[in-house]
């Protein structure tokens, strides 16, 4: 396992995990742009823009995209979050410079007004789809709400008017301003040919030409607020609730990672076993984000409507409890032998390597290797734990419950 | 390439199969018991989950704490699930854990408590899954269409019926466990790194004396109407067609699995390409492969509004009847280069692997290896596939839709 990287004279940096073990190879290009670079004018143009690079580029057709991906037997797609869009694609070693390529191009999409009209359509969609779908945008709700002011209260899918109105222009624009090479890593994790990686991105991504990008820094927002949704629709009543946590460059994001698994893990935690297992409630589990400049803890409860006001009240109860008691010895070692079993498994694929990797790279600028995970989840003590929940008080939060409950009084 | 896999056949009737992937850090399980949903009686529908969920609730020397504990601290990463046929219980881990992990499932699956005092609880557990489902439309839509494309119980969904869930008592549930938690018609399944002789070793003392159990006969009986609506509030419409295949076993499998792996497998593949890339109708369109051991079926599904759900049903109806037709090569090349990567790719997972050789030792009572699988895939042809197709065109389709708006089915269809 050897760590390599190298920056083009234009910005692009490429960096890669070696490993000569593995079958696969995986590359990825993380552009550094996501919802939170958006305006309102604009609201959902980066994962619009994603779909729309599968549409075409001066030299292929959206079939020829698809196709050619197909064609490599590739395991490929792209994703967009609120700081990031990510292109890549697992395929077999013989086929690294392919890929490369094929990745590379489609970063600089054509956008053809009729595909972009009929992508319009797919995208309204998968907005419809999201808003069927539990906890029916509580969740977009619970952000906006949590983060006030701040870009991160931004949805990924915008809205329909949003998306109804956006103009290719409009993407276009968003395009030049946002995929800019110094704004981009490509990255690479398994069999990786690292010589052959620099030289394929000199030939395909050479002529990309630098601008500074940029994301402003951005004043945290957030406040405490208990919103209630009637939808009668609804069989089961879900709610989302939001604190402040450590950020993607806090020290102290392995320790709430272990917190959260001890927390609220879906199995073997003491939200779990409060909720779940008594059959209280159908679904109830903490977990962290991160992002650049803040940081969140996240609950997801779904239950019987008739017992919601009670189970926020146990949730709640659960969070002052470790508030004021901290996690045992015990139950952090238990999170930490289950979290460093997940991060060993998971990387046994190339293609679960390269999301890590590449975050790691694009967020902070370094690099960590499954070893160097392990120490630091091992160096987390309870009294660090303890420390975290006085920093961030898992009980402040922002709580936005959706289902055919006409109204919900907030826990005490 | 793995070049060896391994079985012992207890004599109790349990299949122990393993592939070593020596190259791998973990190991992982499949533990199938033959205690699926089809053996539920009618008025007891979703007994076998809520049995899976009470074998859980503590085991041998563990209460339900010490048993999730214990496999937390051993990064036992699990599940467990009930089909048609089986209840299986899964696990990856680090390799030297793989014998604790064993142990601590044969508890699960010889010595549950069934704990009279959960009783009440696990059924809030099932009750309250039953009702998630109500707010899945995606998800409900193909349970429907499941349960109306097979003969009855094969299409029966695991999670059971209200009334049937809240009548179940502890009698039920032991009565489900004597009866399916057998070693005869049990399967396990291991991959990763491991020493075969110890591994034969462990499951012999695991196992050896787990008493065999009698086979149960099912009745079976047709579903009456294979075209319905079901009215739902939403935004979208959803739509589920199936229309009958051959099973995995059957000598025709890879020919009829080709052919839906150019309906839908990648996005160059007819169903992405028609729907969604060139129409704009849907954002999630896909068609599955699914089969029990006697029977399979195609499985197709489409989510949009209700206003272009009439035209999506119609250009989905019309590309099934078009796969009659025949494939092309080009279709049939993306296709194989596909399953060459994914074949190799399998060797990354050992949950991957242990899962598919659990799947071959049931339908086959063998494993067929990587190297098998890629010859069998490589030598398909467009004339098999449209020797196939020609002779078994999609036809005779079940048609469930979810929504605001009844569609038509086009008269064509049977």
């Amino acid at each position: 396992m050897q760590f390599r990287e190298h920056t083009l004279d234009n910005g692009l940096e490429i960096v890669a995990e070696c490993n000569d073990q593995a079958y696969s190879t995986a590359v990825g290009f993380f552009v550094k742009t996501g919802a939170r670079d958006e305006s309102d004018a604009i609201a959902g143009v980066s994962h619009f823009l994603e779909h729309m690079a599968f549409k075409g580029t001066t030299t292929r057709s959206a079939d020829d995209v698809n196709r050619e991906f197909d064609a490599m037997g590739a395991d490929y797609n792209a994703f967009t979050a609120e700081e990031g869009t990510v292109y890549y694609a697992a395929v077999l070693p013989e086929c690294q410079d392919r890929a490369v390529a094929l990745l590379a191009d489609i970063l600089r999409p054509t956008l053809p007004p009729h595909d972009f009209d009929s992508e319009k359509q797919v995208i309204l969609e998968e907005i419809f789809m999201h808003e069927d779908h539990p906890p029916f945008g509580a969740e977009e709700k619970c952000r906006a709400t949590h983060f006030g002011s701040h870009p991160l209260a931004r949805t990924i899918l915008g809205t329909v008017e949003s998306i109804t109105d956006l103009t290719v222009d409009a993407m276009r624009a968003y395009l030049d301003r946002r995929y800019r090479p110094g704004n981009v890593a490509l990255v690479g994790t398994g069999r990786i040919d690292f010589d052959a990686l620099v030289s394929t991105a000199s030939r395909c991504c050479a002529s990309w030409v630098p601008l500074e990008a940029g994301r402003p820094a951005a004043a945290a927002d957030s406040k405490a607020h208990f919103v209630a949704i009637q939808k009668e629709t609804a069989t089961q009543q879900y709610a989302v609730r939001m604190s402040d946590g450590p950020s993607a460059i806090d020290p102290d994001r392995y320790a709430a990672a272990l917190l959260a698994m001890a927390l609220g893990d879906d199995g073997g935690s003491r939200l779990y076993w409060e909720l779940v297992d008594t059959g209280l409630a159908e679904h109830a589990a903490l977990g962290h984000v991160d992002y650049e400049d803040a940081g969140l803890y996240v609950v997801h409860l779904s239950c019987d409507p008739d017992q919601t006001a009670d189970n926020l009240q146990r949730v709640l109860d659960v969070v002052r409890q470790a508030e004021s008691g901290g996690i045992t010895e015990e139950e952090l070692d238990q999170a930490k032998n289950k979290l460093s079993s997940r991060v060993v498994l998971s990387a046994e694929r190339p293609l679960n390597r390269l999301s890590a990797v590449g975050t790691e790279w694009v967020v902070r600028g370094e690099y960590l290797s499954v070893r160097d995970v392990l120490d630091a989840l091992a160096a987390v003590t309870p009294d660090h734990v303890a420390r975290l929940l006085a920093k961030f008080p898992l009980s402040q939060g922002t709580t936005v419950t959706i289902g055919p409950l006409a109204e919900l009084a907030p826990p005490k | 390439m793995a070049e060896t896999t391994y079985s012992h056949s207890l004599a109790n009737g349990l299949v122990l199969v393993a592939e070593p992937m020596a190259w791998l850090e973990s190991a992982a399980f499949a533990l199938m018991v033959p205690a699926g949903c089809v053996y539920d009686p009618a008025e007891r529908s979703g007994l076998a989950s809520f049995t899976c969920e009470m074998a859980l609730r503590g085991a041998g020397p563990r209460d339900s704490r010490r048993f999730i504990g214990d496999l937390d601290n051993l990064g036992v990463h699990w599940n467990d699930s009930v089909s048609e046929a089986h209840t299986t219980f899964r696990g990856a881990t680090l390799a030297d854990n793989l014998p604790d992990a064993l142990a601590i499932f044969a508890d699960v699956v010889r010595r549950p408590h069934l704990p009279a005092d959960q009783l009440e609880a696990g059924r809030q557990v099932m009750l309250q899954e039953l009702r998630a489902v109500e707010d899945e439309p995606a998800q409900k839509v193909m349970i429907e269409l499941r349960r109306r494309h097979y003969p009855r119980p094969w299409g029966r969904p695991p999670q059971g019926e209200l009334d049937a869930l809240e009548a179940i008592a502890l009698d039920d549930v032991s009565g489900h466990f004597n009866q399916g938690f057998r070693p005869n018609g049990a399967v396990l399944a291991v991959a990763g790194r491991f020493d075969w002789a110890r591994l034969r070793a462990t499951v012999e003392a695991l196992h050896g004396d787990w008493k065999p159990g009698a086979e149960p006969s099912i009745g079976e009986e047709p579903w009456a109407r294979r075209h319905e609506h079901l009215p739902y509030d939403a935004n979208q419409t959803q739509i589920g067609v199936s229309y009958p295949s051959v099973p995995y076993r059957h000598p025709d499998y890879f020919p009829a699995w080709g052919a839906v792996g150019v309906l839908s497998g990648g996005m160059s593949a007819r169903l992405f390409t028609e729907v969604r890339e060139r129409r704009g109708l849907c954002y999630s369109v896909y068609a599955t492969y699914h089969y029990l051991r006697d029977r399979a079926g195609v499985f197709c599904y489409a989510g949009t509004n209700p206003e272009r759900a009439q035209e999506t049903l119609d250009v989905l109806l019309a590309e099934l009847n078009r796969l009659a037709r025949g494939v092309e090569a080009h279709e049939l090349d993306r296709l194989k280069a596909r399953i060459k990567s994914l074949l190799i790719m399998q060797q990354e997972s050992s949950s991957a692997r242990s899962a598919a050789i659990a799947r071959d030792w049931y339908h086959l009572h063998r494993v067929r290896s990587l190297d098998e699988l890629g010859g069998l895939v490589e030598g398909l042809t467009c004339e098999s596939i449209n020797a196939y197709l020609a002779e078994h065109p999609p036809g005779r389709f079940t048609v469930v839709t979810l929504g605001p708006r009844e569609l038509e089915v086009p008269v064509a269809v049977p």
